[in-house]
């Protein structure tokens, strides 16, 4: 019978993500709830050496994957290997990061296996001894609590929503062979362009300051800019200004952008059209800087302030620069 | 060259999503219907495709009749022809019953690429284009924002965290579109005239062979945890304000 809680664990150019340990905790939680073990898959090239970290956060036994066909990541070997080791050894759940690559691998996996898989989760839990994932539906316009009745049990986590806990813990090693053939793959990573802002992404960031129509033009976005140093976070951007060509595409957050939630979200000038609030509204804290005190962002918002941005944000920067010095 | 792109029909961006009293799913009176925004990237980037290197773009869709609209507007958008799998059984799919509707449909068609838009804007799973992958034993490129066509290749661009790669990938493959890819056309008034009577063949359940049961369940729906009503700051000057902001930021949140 399918049993065990076990994680893919991601790794980039040799070390874990911190979205490894958010899924190396959850799982233990489960794990715990079910009295069984989790186990965690890695995969790369020279990674073996990570292994022994995951045991850290609650992971019983690794099973490695080392190759050097297994990197840099492409979608085809990853899901060969991972669903070799997986139809081996039968979990009864497998939890993937929602990031860019998990959510890759996540999709192709559960083709391979057959078997269900909720996306982007915000909340995982045991009921009757299966696993219950509840994940936004419509960009959080509503939610759904999924079921599978197939093993295993495929969950995606959203990044920076699950927390961290580490305990002490060795985590056993085992080794397999992936079994990917090198000649049968069809892609190949030709380059890897780096961006060399040294900003996280937005899904990864603890604070966004984000900017809507509000701002007037690209040139308004230097305070935000100034106030996202200051606050060691990302400048994020609505629909109308990215469509207006004010920010780069990557930088939208909404129903047709990114879906965020970091601890801190501070949108200025940004009225909070449905599908901007779709993507934001997972944040822990909100705060709305809009000269409308009739704009819906007002009602998410846990502070709002109702003033002109431009005069409110270089203040806020230098108070928080007050209280961070 | 042989084209397909994989479209679906969803709720506008703009709309409010009510939850059925039951927790049964949500009610669709009052919703406007559009393709969902990424499908768009995909039609366009098929039809571009078409145009430069020749051939023809299909249309697969799984929905319920009025599907029938998304399919028609990709028509007239420029696509020459579509496929319509339409049953009361896949009402409650899942991406993976979605998959493999799509698959069985596209099976034994020529097909030199996929297009499939990176997620459906209304389940936001984001898995039918890789399972789709995985059944028709293709590679897969998801999250696409550039596609160079290179013969018996692409070469594309997928943005991830903090970087972007450069991936080749041999045909035929599937790809799914990321905002960035293009800008969609609109249809023309000649071209929805056209699209009328451009060929659609509407498929059921029982003529592709396929289960209907989905693997993941939606054992409920619930509306959004509702969020405690926030403060407003007040305040005679902006500065008074910030400063205030600030201070609850840091000792009452506990954020920065």
């Amino acid at each position: 019978m399918a049993q065990g809680v076990w994680i893919v664990a991601e790794q980039r150019d040799g070390a874990l993500r911190k979205i490894s340990f958010e899924l190396a905790s959850t799982a233990r939680k489960l794990a715990d709830q079910l009295g069984t073990e989790v186990g965690a898959i890695l995969l790369g090239s020279g990674i073996e050496g990570l292994a022994a970290q995951l045991g850290k956060y609650g992971v019983d036994k690794v099973y490695v994957g080392d190759s050097p066909v297994l990197d840099p990541y492409i979608t085809e070997a990853h899901a060969e290997a991972a669903a070799k080791i997986i139809k081996e050894k039968d979990p009864a759940i497998l939890l993937l990061g929602a990031s860019v690559q998990g959510k890759d691998l996540a999709g192709r996996l559960a083709g391979k296996l057959a078997t269900g898989l909720a996306t982007d989760c915000t909340e995982v839990k045991i009921a009757d001894g299966k696993l219950l994932a509840i994940r936004p539906l419509y960009a959080g316009k509503c939610f759904g609590e999924i079921v599978t009745n197939t093993n295993p049990q495929m969950a995606s986590l959203r990044p920076n929503v699950f927390p961290v806990a580490e305990i002490t813990k060795a985590a056993e090693v085992v080794k397999f062979d992936p079994g990917v053939d090198a000649a049968k793959l069809k892609s190949k990573v030709l380059e890897v362009q780096k961006d060399t802002s040294g900003k996280v992404d937005l899904t990864e960031a603890n604070v966004i300051v984000s900017g809507g129509r509000g701002m007037k033009g690209p040139e308004g976005y230097q305070i935000l800019e100034e106030l996202a140093d200051v606050l060691k976070g990302c400048v994020g951007a609505s629909r109308a200004a990215v469509d207006a060509g004010w920010r780069p595409q990557k930088d939208q957050v909404g129903q047709t952008g990114k879906v965020v939630s970091p601890n801190l979200y501070i949108a200025c000038g940004i009225s909070g059209a449905i599908q901007h609030l779709a993507g934001m509204s997972s944040s822990k804290y909100i705060v709305a800087i809009n000269k409308d005190a009739e704009a819906p962002i007002f009602a998410k918002a846990d502070y709002g302030i109702v003033d002109d941005l431009f005069k409110v944000v270089p203040e806020l920067t230098s108070a928080c620069k007050k209280l961070l010095a | 060259m042989n084209i397909i792109a994989c479209v679906k029909q969803v709720p506008d961006t703009e709309a409010q999503i009510k939850v059925k009293a039951d927790g049964s799913g949500i009610e669709e009176g009052q919703i406007k219907w559009v393709m969902n925004p990424y499908d768009e990237f995909g039609v366009e980037e098929a039809l571009r495709l078409k145009e430069k290197n020749g051939g023809d773009v299909t249309i697969v869709s799984v929905g319920p009749a009025r599907a029938m609209e998304t399919i028609r507007t990709a028509l007239a958008m420029g696509a020459d022809k579509g496929i319509h799998v339409c049953d009361p059984a896949f009402d409650n799919a899942d991406a993976y019953v979605t998959a493999a509707a799509l698959a069985a449909a596209i099976k034994g068609m020529p097909c030199d690429i996929i297009f499939c838009g990176q997620r459906a804007i209304d389940d936001d799973s984001g898995q039918v284009g890789a399972i789709l992958a995985e059944l028709l034993e293709m590679p897969q490129l998801t999250l696409v924002t550039k596609l160079d066509f290179a013969g018996s290749s692409v070469k594309a661009i997928r943005p991830i965290e903090g970087a972007q790669l450069l991936i080749e990938t041999a045909l035929p493959c599937v790809v799914t579109a990321q905002k960035g890819l293009n800008e969609p056309r609109y249809a023309s008034l000649p071209g929805i005239m056209k699209a009328k009577k451009k060929p659609v063949d509407v498929k059921n359940a029982a003529a592709l062979g396929i289960a209907s049961e989905a693997k993941a369940k939606v054992a409920k729906t619930t509306p959004p945890p509702a969020r405690p009503p926030g403060k407003i700051i007040c305040g005679d000057e902006p500065a008074q304000k910030a400063v205030e902001v600030a201070r609850l930021l840091r000792e009452e949140a506990k954020v920065i």
